[in-house]
Order: structure tokens, then sequence, then C-alpha cells
């Protein structure tokens, strides 16, 4: 077997990720096939302008949050996929040298579609436990007819078994077009891209500058999981101060909650995974005699102006998708207060921002510090 | 000057302990080109990582230039590699992201080196500033790793098997830089090999046994590269 399930397990932050999209899912896809059913009995204009306010906020968040959920899920499976035949080169080359194909050793990444399983099963059970309190949340106001839960087969179908195949699919599929590597290149773990720019390095850029921007460069999809972790730090927080006034106490407890998870849970991963793959640098650094400083500015410096920019993408997401929903969405509902920028959920969030994210880069340049020096020595 | 005295390492703990170093004690003198000698699990290796700083000792005492360098802290440790040491491996470890020059420039920006072209010259890859490591042969990029740890300017070059993986006609090249560069610059220079033809290019050879040191003699004519055995 290439991979077991131990390799599947760290694909934790997948797991997560499909969980917090299968749960956000499961309650407003739920909802929306629920509500149909009281349509005809609603009477009133303002209950059919809540009715139709609430279809219309339901296909929002599930494209919206559904949507990039699942395609952050798929950017890291395939950062994990490529990780893995990087990091297992030799094993794999040999295997290939052996005579076994390409598409003999890719099915076997199908396992890593079982942390997507495992996801989504949390993720809607969760979300189906949670459905009768959401309904009671949704219709708070009783401008509505009762809604009562019932199960869909089908939509259980779409938010856990269809996922699950989907992206071990999408393992096995990319794992088939990573290996088409020649086995040499496998065997000695030569990168298979090199970010190179003949001719366009500046000469006087200094050596520490120059990997700083190497390091951004060859792990690309790190930099977007960065960047992605503090939008959502900063979008989700954000938003949690005015869905307090938008809509409640339990909504803005669910996504700040969804929001940190995630942030932190991609920060965790992507920078375990820097860290990881320039700890041979790293320990070459410190031989030649940088500093901890100097080692710890050329690994994880790079991410820092990275992270800022996700905060402020993430600042303006939840400005205007928050407007959005106030001025087009929920136009016709009078209970909806107006919304303006809350200068004051912005300061805190940032301050929030820094102190977390700056531990962050303080705890990983610490694990930097102890990258054993002996291990570029050892290895022959 | 590098001294060492009674220097003693182990590895493993309990029925498991080994001990690879059991009472060293030397001096090297400034300048020098000193070899040591010595076959697979003798300990040479270990102890040119203690004599270098990357290791510490169990007990005894490094210093040099009369600082002791086995006490000091890991900060300490690392000012004092940036300011003295040079190091070249067997197996080269230069950046493969990065090109000759940047690569060479990792050592020389420790020193406020400007003029590390001139050692890409002296080496012979004036013309291969902008080649990857992957790109070059393999005595080439033992000639980047030399050129990398002489731009910082080092007082001692240490040196573990520089020639381990190469074959003989570039094994001799990389070793006839690297004597003309020391003829040159006049630093110290601490090379562990098993090869004991490579021995009769030094100064002084400090063959080891089982951890300990077995023969200590000087040349009295030392050979170039192209003069000794393979």
């Amino acid at each position: 077997m290439v991979i077991g399930g131990k390799d599947a397990a760290k694909l934790f932050g997948i797991a997560i990720i499909a969980c917090c999209a299968v749960f956000v899912c499961t309650l407003f896809l739920n909802y929306q096939l629920d509500i149909v059913t009281i349509k005809d009995a609603v009477a009133t204009e303002a209950g059919m302008a809540v009715y139709t306010a609430q279809v219309s906020m339901g296909k929002v968040t599930c494209a919206v949050t559904g949507g990039c959920l699942a395609a952050t899920a798929i950017v890291m499976l395939l950062f994990y996929v490529k990780n893995y035949i990087d990091t297992h080169g030799a094993n794999l080359g040999l295997l290939k040298a052996l005579g076994y194909a390409n598409g003999t050793l890719a099915k076997h990444f199908w396992v890593f579609g079982l942390s997507v399983f495992v996801g989504c099963m949390v993720g809607y059970g969760t979300g189906f436990a949670y459905l009768p309190r959401f309904y009671q949340l949704q219709n708070a106001e009783g401008y509505l007819p009762a809604v009562s839960v019932r199960f869909h087969p089908l939509l259980t179908c779409l938010l856990v078994l269809v996922p699950a195949a989907f992206y071990s699919l999408t393992a096995v599929l990319y794992a088939a077009h990573r290996l088409k590597r020649p086995v040499l290149d496998l065997l000695k773990e030569r990168p298979q891209e090199r970010t190179r720019r003949h001719g366009k390095e500046r000469p006087d850029a200094s050596f520490l500058g120059e990997l700083r921007k190497n390091v951004l460069r060859s792990k690309k999809s790190v930099v977007f999981f960065v960047a992605f972790s503090a939008f959502c730090f900063s979008a989700m927080t954000q938003m949690s101060f005015s869905m307090k006034k938008l809509a409640s106490d339990t909504f803005a407890w669910m996504i700040i909650t969804i929001g940190l998870i995630l942030a932190f849970t991609t920060l965790l991963l992507s920078l375990s995974a820097v860290v990881h793959a320039n700890a041979k640098t790293v320990a070459m650094l410190r031989v030649f005699g940088y500093s901890q400083a100097e080692c710890r500015r050329a690994v994880l410096g790079g991410y820092r102006p990275v992270s800022y920019v996700g905060f402020a993408l993430g600042t303006l997401y939840q400005y205007l998708l928050l407007k959005l929903m106030v001025t087009i969405v929920f136009a016709e509902v009078d209970a909806i207060p107006n919304y303006s920028f809350d200068f004051t959920a912005f300061v805190i969030s940032l301050a929030a921002f820094l102190v977390s994210y700056e531990a962050m880069l303080f705890y990983y340049g610490e694990r930097i510090k102890k990258t054993p020096l002996k291990s570029v020595m050892q290895e022959n | 000057m590098l001294e060492a005295t009674d220097i003693t390492k182990s590895y493993g703990s309990g029925e498991n302990r080994n001990p690879v170093l059991k009472g060293i004690s030397l001096t090297i003198p400034t300048g020098a080109f000193t070899v040591i000698l010595g076959a697979s699990g003798s300990g040479k290796s270990t102890l040119l990582n203690i004599l270098s700083g990357l290791e510490r000792p169990e007990s005894g005492h490094v210093s040099y230039d009369g600082t002791e360098i086995t006490t000091l802290s890991d900060a300490a440790l690392t000012a004092f590699r940036r300011k003295t040491v040079g190091f070249i491996f067997q197996q080269y470890y230069l950046l493969p992201d990065m090109t000759v020059e940047k690569n060479v420039r990792m050592g020389a920006d420790l020193a406020g080196n400007r003029e590390y072209r001139e050692i890409l010259r002296a080496v012979g890859l004036e013309e291969k500033l902008k080649k990857y490591p992957s790109e070059l042969s393999g005595g080439e990029q033992q000639r980047v790793a030399i050129a990398r740890a002489l731009a910082k300017k080092p007082q001692v070059l240490f040196l573990d098997e520089p020639t381990g993986a190469l074959d003989e006609a570039t094994g001799r090249q990389v070793l006839e830089y690297l004597s003309k560069l020391h003829r040159e610059r006049s630093f110290t220079v601490v090379m562990v090999t098993h090869n004991q033809n490579i021995a009769e290019m030094a100064d002084t050879v400090i063959r080891m046994n089982s951890g300990r040191i077995a023969e200590s003699y000087v040349n009295q004519t030392r050979k170039s590269a192209y003069e000794i055995g393979w």
C-alpha cells in the first residue's frame, strides 16, 4: 500500500474545512427545501418579504460560504498530494523503477478523500442536529408559519457522498498527473518546478532578501493559505460583530467560531509546511552563522505582508457582502437596521489579528531555532 | 590557533552508549593545512563538528585564539561561526532554487564581501553565475561550495570529505583549487578524509582510530593534487 490511513489522518485541515462547509450548507439547504412547503401558507405581505429574503439569503450564503470553502479544500487537497509526492519521491520513484505504472500508484491516493468524507459526515450530523434551533432563529419574529425539520436523503448524498467521491477522484487524477515525472527526478526528490527567473534576478539584491522571495515563490499554495487564513479571520470576526445587530447572537457565535477554526487551522498547517520544507535551508544558514532572527525573517518574514493583505481583503469583503445583503436582499424587510462600516469591530479585529498572528510567527520562529544542525551533515 | 583538550563524546545512552571520541587533544596552528585521516566510524567527522562549534563535547575544551568555544551560548557560538568559520561538506548542500551567484552571496553577505566574484573567478566559475546547482556537474557544485565558504572570509575552513562524491579527475581539480586558494589567502584548513593519499597535501596529518589519535605527523614536503595517488 502506497498511502496509509495515517497519511489521510494528517489531512485534518481539509476535514475541518469540509466540516464547516457542509455544516453551513446543511443548515441553509435543508431550510430551503423545507420552507417551500409553507410558501402557500404565507398570508401577509411582510411574511412574503421575509420568505423571499430568506430564500435569497440561503442561496447567497450557500454559494459564498460553501463555494469558498469547497474551493479552499480543493486547493488544500492538491497541495497535500503534491507535498506527499515531493516528500515520498524516493519511495514512489523506486516503485516506478520496479515497474509499477503511474495509474497503479495514483489510485492509492483515493484514501485522501476519506478526510473529506469524515469532515462532511461530522458537518452534516452537527448541522442536522442544530436544525430545529436554526429554524426557530430564522423565524424568531414570527412572520412565517412554523417550519418543521424533514430529512432529505438526496441532500445527505449530495453533501456527504458526492464530495467524498469527487475529492477522492480529484486526488487520484492529480496524483497520476504529478507521477508523470521521470523516475530519476522522483528518486532524487528533485522539485518538479523550479521558480527560476533566468536573467531577472537582481544582482544587487541581498542573499537574505532573495531567499525570502524564493521561499514565497516556491510554495505559492502556502501564500494563498496564509492570505486566506487572514481573510477568514478578518471577514468572520468583523461580520460576527455586525451579525449581532443584523441577525442574532447565535448567528454571530456561529460565524466567529467557523471563522477562527478555519483561520487557525489553515495558518497552522501552512506555517508547519513552510518550516518543514525549509528545515535544511535553515540548518545551512545556521551552520554558516546566520542568527535566529535572520533565519526567521528569511523563512517566515515574507508571509507577514501577505497576511495583512488577506486581512484588508477580508475587511473589504465582509463590508461589501453585508451592504449587499442589507440594501438588496433584505431591502423589503423593515426589521433589518441600516448597515454601515463598523469601525470599532475593525479595530478590535485588527488588534486581535496582530496579537494572534505575531504570536504564531513567534512560535514558528522558536521552532526554527530548534532545527538540529547535525541533520544536514547526517544526510548522505 | 585551534586547540582541543581531552575531548570526549558518545552517542546513545545506557547499554547502547557508544563512545565516539575518547580524550582527544590536539593543536592546529594558524594557517596550517591539517588533514584528519581515519576509516569510517573512527570519529573524525564528530571531531570536526566539535572543533567547528557545530556540536558540543561531553567533556573537554576547544579554544580558538584563546577563546573557549565549548562554553559559549548558542547565540555566541553562531556569532563565532559567522565570524571565524567556513564549511564544505561532501554533499555540497547548495540551495537548489538559487543561482550560483546567490549561493555564493550566502557566504559573502555575512562578511560584507563585495568582491565575491573574484573567488568565483578563482575557482573557474565566472561563466556560470546565473546557473542553478542542478545545471552543474558534481565538481562544479563543489567549487561553488568552496567559493561560498571562502566568500565569507573565514579564518578556519573545515572540510568534511570534500571529494567523497567526486571522481578522480574532478576530485584532483577541486583539491588543486583549494590548495591554490590556501596558499594565496593563508587561512587555516582542517580537512577530514578517509583517503590517505590526500594527506600528502597537508602540513600536518592526524590519524584517528576508534575515537583516539593513533598518530600525528608533519609532512616535510607537501604534494600538489596532481602529484598524489588516488
